[in-house]
């Protein structure tokens, strides 16, 4: 339990006038000074997460919702505490405030000792690792929401449930224990009933703990239940406001062009030709590339194609081959960034060796809604729409790109079709600002097309891994995995003006903390030379650690002549990891493969979460299908099942895809793939039908938006390799295999 | 240039060039934002709405080709206090999840009950495989379609 401040009654009053008109409860667990968004400087205790007005009870939640229902959860974190039902239950996200950092980013380590070096401790430290970059940020990823929210949230529950109590105490003249709260009202012996709404006010006037006290598991009738989402109708009713559905008056529509060669200058452009085009009203240069303003969105992307440019060229290299080329050189001792671990000796090898290297693509993030933002600029006051992952990065972004004070932006953090990492970009937010900026008064949408969604980047990295490994009597000897990639957070620190000191800990994520007990066992990585902007896809470095790693035990597996699941149990001791292997061995039938059919399986621990997928895969004359698929993870406390189920599920179906069909390539500079029809993710019909199950070990909560996405290309490469005898050592399959 | 159509069952008149594709008079002529762009080269379906009862790529369809037509988008398919039965099952399954391809899903869909309102998990496969979903919520959409079939025929 963190340490809770102080909650001053005088808070509460300053809170509630700054925010909706309403009061506003909540707790604040800080461990650094920061600002307080609300009251101002000197009252540094209150962070609202609960609002009563009138109408009745908003719980503030901000975490951004890109599709991982996490504003559900949150919520009901606060609705548990507060005795609130669930219909009664409203959502927002709330502004961009430094009393909204995410805490579990800033607590690297801070459960262990430095000198504790035990697996739980470095897989805490490791899954810390890319936020503890983000100091002092807002910022939705990492699957960090719930490991940050889980006692903040319940506590500003319970925290708002005792003020309303207090109040009805003293309105009535009885003591607080003859009180109860139920259905979002504060209930008397009598029978009274007070709704919250009524009382609001006068629980100003409470007296706080600093410990709220929590409800114990068995009390809880919200969490550890499957709820309705509260975005569920609005998604499928089309009544959901993402940043490119806002509509004002006198709105214009824009998109942009920027140079195919990432990040070069232009040279010069001719806009004569889109300028001619009927809706066509402006043509800006951005730097880069142009941004083009119509009537439409339409017209502006008419109006997009028809200028023409000289462009200059890429500073990286020009094909996919010279940057594979410069990964393979980075294999040498200058260029170790870090060795991530290093046990026993592994350069004892007397039994069978294996030496293998594995190849991954870089990937576009490809999120359904294409990069989108609304800016409009009115009397020196901005104001933004868009949907991001980090609001105070895009507010910031967002001034200094209209050449304003940050005080005069108003950011409106929207609904994000999909974000997967790609949304803590602040580009678009930039040129929505920068729009505004130069058409004062006129609000502005902007809208990438896909083509520059899909060629712009950042991406996931392309890597390289080279392992040398050996088995003895049925177990594994030495485990020594090399990786090399270029720097994700070299480049992400260069966008971001961050400075990156030290060792990229997302180059050994997923690879080096898997918690084997192999004797002899070394991750050491490699530093490739920077190419094209990088940014975090979707469980980031263990997203193509954990196929390097899982696919070298297979193999090890193969070669050791052992039933692989078997094989991989033989070297873990740690329990719910153990655990999730055997139930995906039952869910299954694990070792009975029917004709023409095999099984593979994979595990990764990632994000704390120890998680085992097993696909079945079917040979059949019109190619290789998948015909079932099943998962199992360990969260440590499953708060919404059903949620928990689609984020396994979906993570499983964002990792196939890639497996199957992902990679963006180059050629002379530029990315070849431009859209859905040469960058494919998986469809419908070759999706099987995936079973989810939710193990509770009871130790630290986890979150679940990323896990399930590093087992599921090893897994399918695997079950390639059972059914086909065909070891594919590089994505995507499909450059490998036929599939249906 | 004026076109008139119907528009989930109201007359419209929407000034803009006839070759502009319909997702886009849609969205920014007539305001109805629920139907999303995802491609604009029919390869994605987020844009699908319904052109006299048959699912279309809206981001492919001209506005000149439609003059006359009578137009269904996911906002006159239902509402939250009208559902139609295709979005009710989509809530019970609690399909989506950052909802964005949803409201083309759901039309094609509805489309495909309209054609076929006993269809196969093979039928779903072949008349959904146009809409891609990057959050993955394919294994909830074949059930909620089957759902949805069930309460058509339970009206």
């Amino acid at each position: 339990m963190s340490r809770l401040g102080t909650i001053a009654r005088r808070s509460f009053l300053i809170g509630s006038a700054a925010i909706l008109g309403g009061v506003a409860f909540g707790t604040y667990a800080y461990r650094r000074p920061h600002a307080n968004p609300i009251a101002g400087a000197g009252i540094g205790a209150i962070t609202p997460y609960v609002l009563i007005d009138p109408q009745g009870v908003t719980i503030i939640t901000p975490r951004a919702e890109m599709g991982q229902g996490i504003q559900s959860t949150l919520a009901a974190l606060v609705a548990e505490e507060l005795d609130l039902p669930w219909d009664q239950v409203r959502v927002m996200h709330g502004p961009p405030a430094a009393a909204y950092y995410n805490a579990a980013m800033l607590e690297e380590g801070v459960p262990f000792a430095p000198t504790d070096e035990s697996w739980l401790a470095e897989t805490a430290r490791s899954a810390m690792a890319i936020p503890a970059k983000f100091l002092a940020l807002q910022i939705t990823g990492g699957s960090t929401s719930i490991p940050d929210g889980y006692d903040k949230m319940r506590a500003a529950g319970a925290v708002a449930r005792m003020a309303l109590v207090q109040a009805a105490a003293r309105r009535l003249g009885v003591s607080v224990e003859t009180l109860r709260t139920e259905g979002g009202a504060v209930i008397a012996a009598d029978g009274t009933r007070i709704p919250y709404a009524d009382l609001a006010v006068d629980a100003a006037a409470s007296d706080l703990p600093e410990v709220p006290p929590l409800k114990p598991r068995a009390d809880w009738t919200l969490l550890g239940k499957s709820l309705p989402r509260v975005d569920m109708v609005e998604k499928s009713t089309g009544t959901a406001i993402f940043a490119g559905d806002i509509r004002l008056p006198g709105m214009r529509f824009a998109t942009v062009r920027m140079n195919p060669a990432i990040g070069a200058a232009m040279t010069s452009f001719d806009a004569t030709a889109a300028l001619a085009l009927p809706g066509v009203e402006e043509v800006l240069a951005l730097g880069n590339g142009v941004a083009v303003v119509g009537t439409t969105t339409w017209a502006a992307m008419q109006g997009a194609a028809a200028v023409t440019f000289d462009w200059t060229a890429a500073a990286y290299p020009a094909t996919s081959d010279e940057m594979r080329s410069q990964i393979a050189a980075a294999f040498t001792a200058e260029t170790v960034d870090a060795t991530a671990r290093d046990d026993g000796d592994v350069t004892q090898m007397t039994g069978q060796r294996l030496q293998a290297d594995y190849q991954v693509p870089p990937l576009a993030h490809a999120t359904m809604e294409p990069m989108q933002a609304t800016a409009h600029l009115q009397d020196g006051h901005l104001t933004v729409w868009v949907g991001t992952q980090a609001p105070g990065f895009a507010r910031r972004a967002a001034a200094k790109a209209a050449g304003i004070a940050e005080e005069n932006v108003t950011l409106h953090t929207t609904l994000m079709g999909g974000g997967f990492g790609r949304r803590s970009e602040v580009d678009v937010t930039v040129h929505a600002a920068t729009l505004a900026a130069a058409l004062p008064g006129v609000p502005v949408l902007v809208t990438w097309s896909r083509e520059e969604d899909m060629t712009q980047g950042p991406f996931r990295p392309m890597a390289t891994a080279r392992f040398s490994g050996s088995v003895r009597d049925g177990v594994i000897e030495s485990f020594d995995l090399a990786i090399a990639a270029p720097s994700i957070m070299e480049t992400f620190g260069e966008r971001f003006g961050i400075p990156m000191a030290g060792p990229d800990s997302t180059l050994s994520q997923g690879a080096w903390e898997q918690p084997y007990d192999f004797p002899n066992y070394r991750v050491i990585t490699h530093r490739a030379p920077r190419t094209v902007p990088l940014g975090f896809w979707r469980s980031v470095g263990a997203s193509h650690n954990g196929f390097f790693h899982d696919c070298a035990v297979d193999e090890l597996a193969h070669l050791a002549g052992v039933d692989p699941l078997a094989f991989r149990l033989r070297h873990l001791t740690h329990l719910p990891s153990r655990q999730v292997l055997e139930a995906v061995a039952e869910m299954s039938g694990w070792g009975a493969a029917r004709p023409n059919r095999a099984f593979g399986v994979a595990f990764c621990l990632s994000f704390g979460v120890p998680t085992a997928e097993v696909i079945e895969v079917e040979d059949t004359p019109d190619g290789i299908r998948l015909t079932g698929a099943w998962a199992a993870v360990d969260v440590g406390t499953a708060l919404d099942p059903r949620n928990i189920e689609a984020q396994v599920s979906g993570g499983m179906v964002f990792g196939l895809s890639a497996a199957i069909n992902g990679q963006i390539t180059f050629a002379g500079g530029h990315v070849e793939e431009q859209n859905f029809w040469d960058y494919e993710p998986l469809r419908l019909r070759q999706c099987p039908e995936i079973e989810v199950r939710i193990l509770e070990s009871g130790a630290k909560i986890r979150g679940i938006g990323e896990p399930g996405t590093p087992p599921a290309a090893p897994a399918l490469a695997n079950a390639l390799f059972a059914l086909t005898g065909t070891r594919a050592r590089a994505l995507p399959l499909s450059a490998s295999f036929r599939f249906a | 240039m004026t076109t008139t159509l119907t528009v989930n069952g109201i007359s419209a008149t929407v000034d803009l060039p006839e070759d502009t594709p319909l997702l886009w008079a849609l969205r920014d002529g007539l305001n109805l934002t629920g139907t999303k762009y995802g491609c604009g080269v029919a390869a994605c379906g987020a844009c699908t709405v319904m052109v006299d009862g048959v699912a279309v790529r809206s981001c492919q369809t001209a506005l000149g080709d439609v003059a006359g037509a009578s137009v269904t988008t996911i906002e006159g398919l239902g509402t939250p206090a009208a559902l139609h039965a295709v979005q009710a099952a989509w809530i019970a399954h609690q399909v989506a999840q950052c909802g964005y391809c949803q409201s083309g899903q759901i039309m094609q869909a509805a489309s495909l009950l309209a054609e076929n309102p006993d269809p196969t998990v093979q039928d779903i496969d072949a008349a959904m495989d146009g809409n891609l979903c990057r959050c993955g919520t394919y294994p909830r959409i074949r059930a909620a379609v089957l759902d949805a079939a069930n309460r058509l025929r339970e009206v």
